[in-house]
């Protein structure tokens, strides 16, 4: 029977502080850019001239349909051949995740827009507002509220996705937790803690949808 | 009943192969109050849509005032700017009413004033309570719609359009959706409409509404407009077969 010893983790609490803290951060950088991405991508979809559909359907495609980790390989190793440019593993993690995540919130944006009824922006119109305005003032007010939970569950796995830029040698959580680990030869107690961070950040969060998603389903 | 509100001329429209409206030419008088009857899928709607260019016709020409679109021609379709504007000169009421949800009855009527007229605010809060005073809901400024019953949601839209101070109101079966008992109130609101020399044009299953309200009564089948003359000879005395058809089961009703 393996003897478990809790009590090494202490020695690595700063690791551990530490790459939470990264995890963190990439996530912010990564929803926020995420989202920006996925809004524009989403919108040029709803676009009334098809090459700019095209265009938007492409990149979702792309993206949704290649693992991610084989995009943070790829932008890492290939794209700076390609283009010719050094890139920082935290840059090129960045922009993978980001544009990976954008691709689905992009495919949630569109749906939310969508799910708004045609009456509402035909009323729109017909008070004499542009297609922008009632896009603006009408249709994505109503849209975003209906969004929230997606986009949430969305940001939840990306932050789980987070874990995978270790692969570049970046110092999140996991990889700082793998350094403690070849360190300590203690690998059960401390992925089993990396396990508990990573679910005591996530849990009030899948909670907090959960409440918003019954909450709109009562308001509707 | 000289001065022409709007006019439109062989107007046509296509949805795929399917062409709802054949060859249209109707003129509105300032003032009149025009009633579109006939059986679902005759293209009344459509038409009723081509007046304030939601529905942006294949072929003929709307000519509003000054303003004339000409549609089919290979002209370039007009910009999304000047649609805006001409649409901003009429009123719009939905059969499903098509309030904004997340917006107060009061906000719902100072919307277009706010947002298209660039009114400041206190200016289109006073307005707006005014219309709501007059369609009666002034007690129900605060409320969001789905508070309210759906005749009272249709009152609101009514306020709504009627602050953008349209030259021309029109009503898309502005009484199909609601209950029997509600939809008293709304043709109300529309008879005093009617009664203050608002410009008009209706879209009704409400062939007795028609007949006591509308100058003029058109009937369309089939994309076509097969009968036009003043309300009450359309409806009591009509010459064509197919109009007389159409209108046999309100008359049995009217005897019955």
């Amino acid at each position: 029977m393996y003897q478990w010893d809790f009590g090494i983790l202490w020695g690595y609490r700063w690791l551990f502080v530490n790459g939470l803290w990264v995890t963190l951060a990439f996530t912010a950088a990564i929803v926020l850019l995420g989202l920006a991405v996925g809004l524009f991508s989403g919108l040029l979809r709803l676009s009334r001239f098809a090459p700019l559909r095209w265009l938007s359907q492409a990149y979702v495609e792309v993206f949704r349909c290649t693992p991610i980790l084989v995009q943070l390989v790829w932008f890492y190793y290939a794209l700076p051949i390609l283009a010719g440019i050094e890139m920082m593993a935290t840059t090129a993690a960045v922009l993978a995740l980001s544009l990976y995540g954008g691709a689905f919130y992009s495919e949630i944006i569109r749906g939310g827009i969508n799910s708004i009824e045609a009456g509402q922006s035909e009323a729109a119109l017909a008070l004499g507002m542009t297609p922008n305005q009632a896009m603006r003032r009408i249709v994505l007010p109503q849209a975003l509220k209906r969004m929230v939970p997606p986009l949430m569950n969305q940001s939840i796995i990306q932050l789980k996705n987070t874990s995978l830029v270790s692969v570049l040698a970046v110092p999140d959580l996991l990889y700082q937790g793998q350094a403690a680990a070849h360190d300590s030869y203690r690998p059960l107690e401390i992925y089993t803690l990396i396990a508990v961070i990573y679910f005591v950040v996530l849990f009030p969060l899948t909670l907090l949808v959960g409440r918003l998603e019954r909450r709109l389903a009562r308001a509707d | 009943m000289s001065d022409t509100m709007i006019e439109v001329a062989g107007l046509q429209k296509r949805f795929g192969d399917n062409t709802v409206l054949r060859s249209i030419d109707l003129r509105v008088a300032r003032g009149e109050v025009v009633a579109l009857i006939g059986p679902s899928g005759s293209g009344k709607s459509t038409l009723l849509r081509c007046l304030n260019l939601l529905v942006v016709p294949d072929g003929g020409t709307v000519r509003m005032g000054e303003r004339r679109f000409d549609f089919g021609g290979g002209d370039a379709l007009p910009g999304t700017g000047a649609l805006a504007k001409f649409r901003a000169t009429t009123g719009m009421v939905f059969q499903q009413f098509n309030l904004f949800p997340h917006r107060t009855a009061l906000q719902n009527v100072m919307e277009g004033p706010l947002t298209v007229r660039r009114m400041a605010k206190p200016q289109a809060e006073a307005l707006a309570r005014e219309l709501l005073d007059k369609v009666g809901l002034s007690d129900k400024a605060e409320q969001y719609p789905s508070r309210l019953s759906g005749g009272q949601k249709q009152r609101v839209a009514i306020a709504r359009a009627l602050a953008m101070q349209p030259e021309m109101m029109l009503f898309d079966e502005a009484t199909s959706a609601l209950d029997p008992e509600l939809v008293g109130e709304v043709l109300g609101v529309m008879q005093s409409l009617a009664a203050e020399g608002m410009t008009m044009v209706i879209v009704t299953h409400e062939i007795a509404f028609a007949r006591e309200v509308a100058d003029r009564v058109v009937f369309l089948r089939d994309g076509v407009i097969v009968e036009d003359g003043p309300a009450r000879q359309v409806i009591d005395t009509p010459r064509q077969d197919a109009t007389r058809a159409f209108l046999s089961h309100f008359h049995r009703q009217r005897e019955g």
